[in-house]
């Protein structure tokens, strides 16, 4: 039930902010999205979802579901190799962000959205939901943020600034929860938040909140929301996240889904306005899909009206990361299969610590890889009709119909109380291990009051009995126009207290970061921390104090073991760790090697055609890999033919030896070798036995030497002898550049082949 | 409560049920259970929902908790704290943003609650 705001004043722009513009290479400014706050206008109310086409091409290739591009945005790793492209899912991808400060907040969203996240779910500061009230300015959090006024609207703004960067709105969300659920949807509704979550049996059942005033409070959130297009997302993946066999919950998690949406739709909400949070229930090593995937058919086809917020397992997900992401990869499957419309991700080291920025990409960037590469899937395969899989549907409704029964049958609240809900036996097995709530119970019991029969609330969009006076036509018209259809009645404030506030934290860490200062960072601004990552050949909990030992010795502070995996019982342990670095490095005084300067395509073809270039070129050593050297070479792949440089290759696995003979035999400019990785420092050493023999056989002044492969850099091949080293990520004209430019230093010491003769 | 699964048994009932006649009996009784809830919540108000309606009369969330929390010591929450404000307004014959900062610095109560007749709502 959106209701018509055209005739309220819903702003418009960010006056007095709007000459502040992101550039991608400049941080963000916090100092500046703090600036003029209590003149902030959200620029828009209410959900929006990704622009879906029906195909679309991008690069080489054709999408089935896809969203638009975005502006600006950082592609997946492998795009090099598919002219950059960065092709967007049709669904909305969440991230979650819970570092406890704003500020550094603010910097995580930008690299998120960067990643493809349009969707900010901003998580609260741990006790907020008991606190009976809004809370104000900007306190730091434990594991998320105290959501107030001021950091909600310095949050959309900095949104809108990011947003404008990558071209795509971001709707931004945090939670209708708690004891203070009306008036954080009355803050939200005005701030422009666009999704929040609201479901009262998650107050009930894990927090503790008196039932009857969840219930109460949850309407008057649940009108509001519905009047600003406010997603709705609900609580019942808790239940998975609680259970100890969290399959076993599954008919009950789609009696929660009914009975919030039921709730929600009965005041006023929309269906497409109502989310239903899922997680697939099981994680290897069970046959996941065999349960998940038929739980997320079930949901689809009971819940065919409403959208599906797919969020991924975190039950089951320790500190291995590479678990997680397997595990998260096969719920973007379910996701796919299912057609889930919002894409929530759990960065992969949730099961470590608060989760660190660049885990939140990761996870953005693992949704986002999964479903690029499922695109087009129900295209090719469907779900069957027929077989094990519809009848673990069927059975799960039956099941999900006959627990609604025997609710119906008691009433809510008395089924609460008797602990139906999240119960370890699958409906209509009970073991008797349920949360149990007192219906008069809880946190804020008796504070729920009978509305008398001339009860008033003069302002719009209020759920519930109200005895406006005869005549009214807009229940605010009484108060000359309340916050919903007049902006500037909002009280605005700052903060409350003068130590514990984002000016204060940035005034600190400006002082001890200083000019140029760089430390390395996870979680906040300049924190310090870093990881290792060691193998230590012994069993578990010696390999763990061992590499506690190793982290002290290297002079981390605050070693802490943050994962293991036995790799063996006795051959030995991988430990991963943290720690602080205790010293900040400086930008001014770092040796930064200057890139090799690189001339023109056409002052490389005018040089060679005038002068010709001819290059002697292999792999060395046992080496069959040839892909290297090809790209540098081949003119399909801009390598050095394409410039007129004429290559002779002598292919893979060639003697050293061979390589010089061919050099003097074709009288070459240049010897280029292609040497991989290898153990035992294989690769060094065949560079430095090419640069030897050449001088063995008095021909070093004679050949440019040059070296190449992904583990060989400009300093390594120095040191070996060579004129120059090139590594990952090396292109023909870095190449090309470095021969015509060295050629023309070595003719004008009088060295290199004798300039003029060529048999070209 | 422990109970052995008994699924089975129990859903005979269900069994000649079509899918979509599942479906719809899956809705109807979401529906039934949440009609009681929907009219308590009808009825009813909570020093949340009042604090709420006083924003949006654009008080702050210092005063509204003021205001909210001196008309529940009088059992005055049931009139709506909207209501208590314009009421004071009107009594005094000033503006209700002035009203209602005085009642959030704690004047004023003596006199609401004898303009609502002392009322107590439970």
């Amino acid at each position: 039930m959106k209701q018509d705001r055209a005739c309220r004043d819903r702003g418009s722009g960010t006056p007095g902010n709007n000459r502040y513009v992101l550039s991608p290479d400049k941080k963000l400014d916090v100092g500046r999205i703090l600036e003029g706050l209590e003149n902030y206008r959200p620029r828009r109310f209410g959900w929006t979802w990704r622009e879906k086409g029906p195909s679309r091409e991008l690069g080489p290739f054709r999408y089935l579901e896809t969203s638009a591009p975005l502006k600006q945005s950082m592609p997946l790793p492998a795009a090099k190799y598919f002219e950059s492209i960065d092709p967007q899912p049709d669904c909305v991808v969440t991230t979650e962000i819970a570092s406890g400060r704003f500020e550094d907040d603010l910097r995580r969203m930008r690299m998120a959205a960067w990643h493809g996240a349009d969707h900010i779910m901003v998580i609260r500061t741990t006790g907020q939901s008991h606190i009976d009230g809004l809370l104000e300015g900007t306190p730091e959090g434990v594991g998320g943020i105290p959501i107030t006024r001021k950091q909600v609207r310095a949050t959309r703004k900095a949104l809108d600034l990011i947003e404008d960067e990558v071209g795509r709105p971001i709707n931004f969300h945090s939670y209708v929860s708690g004891v203070a659920g009306p008036e954080i949807a009355v803050m939200f509704a005005e701030e422009g938040v666009n999704g929040a979550h609201q479901d009262p049996q998650y107050n009930v059942l894990y927090r503790n909140v008196n039932m009857q005033r969840s219930f109460v409070d949850a309407a008057v959130a649940k009108r509001i929301m519905a009047s600003f297009g406010i997603l709705q997302i609900d609580g019942a993946h808790n239940a998975n996240a609680t259970a100890r066999q969290a399959w076993k919950v599954m008919p009950e998690l789609l009696v929660q889904h009914a009975i919030n949406s039921a709730f929600s739709e009965m005041i006023g909400m929309d269906k497409e306005s109502i989310a239903l949070s899922s997680v697939p229930p099981t994680a290897p090593p069970a046959p996941a899909l065999s349960y998940d995937l038929p739980y997320a058919v079930c949901l689809r086809w009971l819940f065919s009206d409403y959208k599906i917020r797919a969020q991924q397992n975190t039950r089951y997900i320790e500190s291995d990361t590479r678990e997680a992401t397997v595990t998260h990869v096969l719920n973007l499957l379910v996701s796919r299969l299912t057609s889930a419309d919002v894409q929530s991700t759990i960065t992969p080291d949730e099961g470590r610590n608060v989760p660190w920025h660049y885990n939140n990409v990761a996870a953005v960037e693992t949704a986002k890889q999964a479903l690029l590469g499922m695109d087009g899937l129900q295209d090719m395969v469907e779900i069957k009709k027929e077989g094990s899989l519809p009848e673990k549907v069927r059975e799960l409704a039956e099941r999900a119909v006959l627990f609604l029964e025997e609710i119906k049958q008691e009433g809510y609240f008395d089924a609460v109380g008797q602990g139906f809900f999240v119960d370890s036996g699958q409906y209509p097995e009970r073991n008797g291990d349920g949360i149990a709530r007192d219906p008069n119970g809880g946190i804020a019991a008796g504070s729920i009051v009978k509305r008398d029969e001339d009860y008033l609330a003069p302002v719009c969009d209020h759920f519930g009995y109200n005895k406006l006076p005869e005549g009214t036509s807009r229940p605010c018209e009484m108060v000359q126009g309340c916050t919903f259809c007049r902006r500037d009645k909002i009280a605005y404030i700052d903060e409350l207290d003068p130590e514990d506030n984002v000016g204060k934290r940035l005034e600190a860490f400006s002082h001890e970061s200083g000019p140029g200062s760089i430390r390395p960072e996870v979680e906040w601004a300049g924190d310090g921390y870093v990881t290792l990552t060691v193998f230590i050949p012994e069993a578990e909990e010696i390999a763990e104090y061992a590499s506690l030992e190793i982290a002290a010795r290297m002079g981390l502070q605050e070693p802490e073991v943050i994962h293991k995996r036995v790799i063996h019982p006795s051959e030995g342990t991988l430990v991963e760790l943290k720690g602080v670095v205790p010293f900040s490095v400086n930008r001014s005084t770092l040796k930064i090697p200057k890139k090799p300067k690189v001339l023109s395509e056409d002052e490389i073809r005018r040089e060679v055609s005038e002068y010709p270039m001819k290059v002697v070129c292999g792999t060395v050593g046992e080496d069959e890999h040839s892909v290297g050297m090809r790209e540098i070479i081949d003119i399909k792949h801009g390598g050095i033919e394409g410039f007129g440089i004429k290559a002779v290759y002598l292919g893979t696995s060639v003697p050293v030896e061979k390589m010089i003979d061919a050099a003097i035999e074709e009288d070459a400019d240049a010897i280029l070798v292609s040497t991989i990785i290898s153990h035992a420092d294989i690769h060094r050493k065949n560079m430095e036995r090419l640069a030897q023999l050449c001088m063995e056989k008095g021909v070093r002044d004679r050949f440019i030497l040059v070296g190449g492969g992904t583990q060989v850099t400009n300093n390594l091949a120095l040191e070996a002898g060579l004129d120059a080293g090139f590594g990952r990520g090396t292109k023909g004209l870095h190449v090309a550049s470095f021969l015509v430019e060295k050629r023309k230093a070595l003719w004008a010491q009088g060295k290199g082949r004798k300039q003029g003769f060529h048999e070209n | 409560m422990q109970r052995a699964c008994d699924f089975e048994e129990r859903r005979k009932h269900l069994a000649g049920l079509s899918d979509q006649e599942l479906k719809d009996r899956f809705w109807e009784l979401a529906q039934e259970i949440v009609k009681p809830l929907y009219e308590l919540a009808y009825t009813h108000t909570s020093p949340s929902i009042e604090r709420s309606v006083l924003l949006r009369m654009g008080f702050s969330s210092l005063e509204a908790q003021s205001i909210v929390s001196s008309a529940e010591k009088r059992g005055l929450l049931g009139k709506g704290a909207g209501n208590i404000v314009l009421t004071y307004a009107r009594a005094k014959d000033i503006d209700y943003v002035p009203a209602g900062r005085e009642l959030a610095s704690g004047g004023g109560w003596d006199e609401i609650t004898g303009v609502f007749g002392g009322e107590r709502s439970s």
